[in-house]
């Protein structure tokens, strides 16, 4: 009784199902192929697999080495990669405007913090809740990916077309995790 | 004849402009062919490029919205999935025709099963929780959900967090189960084209079976 009074937001969590919001675009399967077109592209042109998440790492070095650079300097990962602005924080620059003409062209500009799904889970007045749960699912995704060797681009599509051991293994854990932690925070 | 003049041959030439770029770009330059600096460009305007025909893909896919990454973790949704072994069909038979045709080389990472494992499933945690990754992410900031802003700067954090612990990890983590650039191959050396063509027939079935039994 106190629990629900004082938290009501813990008892009064909404069902939510996310086919009621809209789909994609354009045929999944098309889209992925030419992803994987893409690919090919990249492979053959600028001689590196398509992936994410090593931009946000060369970021962090580059901001470290502003801040503190001896300590940036001696820390294993910036010695074996050294940061600077290369191909892949390139690569995530132009898929922010990439997406944003998709968007735009397909009248699917959003342009808010709570997306409507999390907003009829969690209450509009979720905002806070929402930019700690994202920061803390970016840190948790960067140490992960880094550990892991890659994300769902470097392993999940780009080690695994090359059939890497480690890059299946890799993706079939970033479900595992991502089923788990969905199902407890959506499901239950 | 003026040409003459300012290329007397063409080998001092080719030799000059390698010397001159070369030096202040083979410390950090990842690719170990020394590239003149007009290459330097071409590589980051090529990622630009490349970068948004990936972001626009991903948007139109569906795979940048907040509703479609959930619904796949939630097993309602099989967008995600779709999309990605639809885009690894394509990219294991193009991207084999063309390494046998010694047109790219292959870019394995190594496999770590402990590194590989705790990694990918905090990973998959994190995913949950920001219902991004960090390439949807990026189409999702591009597409306007101002909640990837967080996410963004949680992937630069953690980066560093990481490489606080990176020298650790690699001492203690990484040799556990280390197997080196393991793949398909090494397991089934028999035929590398009938290794590929069989993968790629079962993840056609496994989108046939999706395509079936789902309803988006």
């Amino acid at each position: 009784m106190i629990l629900q009074t004082r938290f009501p937001s813990l008892t009064m969590l909404a069902e939510v199902n996310p086919l009621e919001y809209s789909g994609p675009a354009w045929s999944p399967y098309l889209v992925g192929a030419l992803i994987g077109v893409l690919s090919m592209l990249t492979f053959y042109f600028s001689n590196k697999p398509l992936g994410a998440s090593t931009a946000y790492a060369r970021v962090a070095g580059m901001l470290g080495n502003l801040a503190a650079p001896r300590h940036t300097q001696r820390l294993k990962y910036f010695q074996d990669n050294p940061p600077k602005v290369g191909w892949e924080v390139m690569l995530v620059l132009g898929v922010i405007l990439g997406a944003f003409l998709a968007a735009w062209s397909g009248n699917e500009w959003t342009g808010r913090l709570l997306p409507l799904m999390w907003q009829d889970r969690f209450g509009a007045d979720s905002g806070l809740l929402r930019v700690i749960v994202a920061f803390g699912g970016g840190v948790l995704m960067a140490f992960g990916a880094r550990m892991a060797g890659g994300c769902t681009s470097g392993h999940g599509i780009s080690g695994t077309l090359q059939l890497a051991v480690g890059s299946w293994i890799a993706a079939i854990c970033f479900f595992i995790g991502g089923i788990a932690t969905a199902m407890l925070m959506y499901a239950v | 004849m003026s040409t003459t003049t300012e290329k007397p041959s063409d080998t001092p030439a080719t030799d000059t402009t390698a010397h001159d770029t070369t030096t202040p770009h083979a410390e950090n330059d990842h690719n170990k062919q020394p590239k003149p600096l007009p290459a330097a460009h071409r590589s980051l305007a090529l990622g630009v490029l490349f970068g948004f025909v990936f972001g626009f893909l991903l948007q139109k896919g569906g795979v940048a919205k907040f509703h479609v990454l959930i619904g796949q973790l939630l097993l309602e949704d099989f967008t995600v999935v779709k999309v990605m072994l639809s885009a690894v069909v394509v990219g294991m038979l193009g991207i084999h025709a063309m390494h046998r045709a010694k047109m790219v080389e292959f870019h394995i990472k190594p496999t770590r099963l402990a590194s590989n494992v705790i990694g990918g499933l905090l990973f998959g945690c994190g995913f949950a929780l920001s219902a991004y990754c960090p390439g949807t992410g990026a189409a999702a900031l591009g597409q306007g959900n101002f909640d990837a802003i967080a996410m963004v700067v949680g992937m630069v954090a953690g980066s560093y967090v990481f490489a606080e612990a990176s020298g650790w990890i690699s001492r203690h983590l990484d040799p556990i189960g280390d197997k080196g650039k393991l793949t398909l191959f090494d397991l089934f050396p028999q035929s590398r084209t009938a290794v590929t063509l069989s993968s790629a027939s079962l993840l056609v079935i496994v989108l046939i079976v999706l395509e079936l039994t789902t309803t988006r």
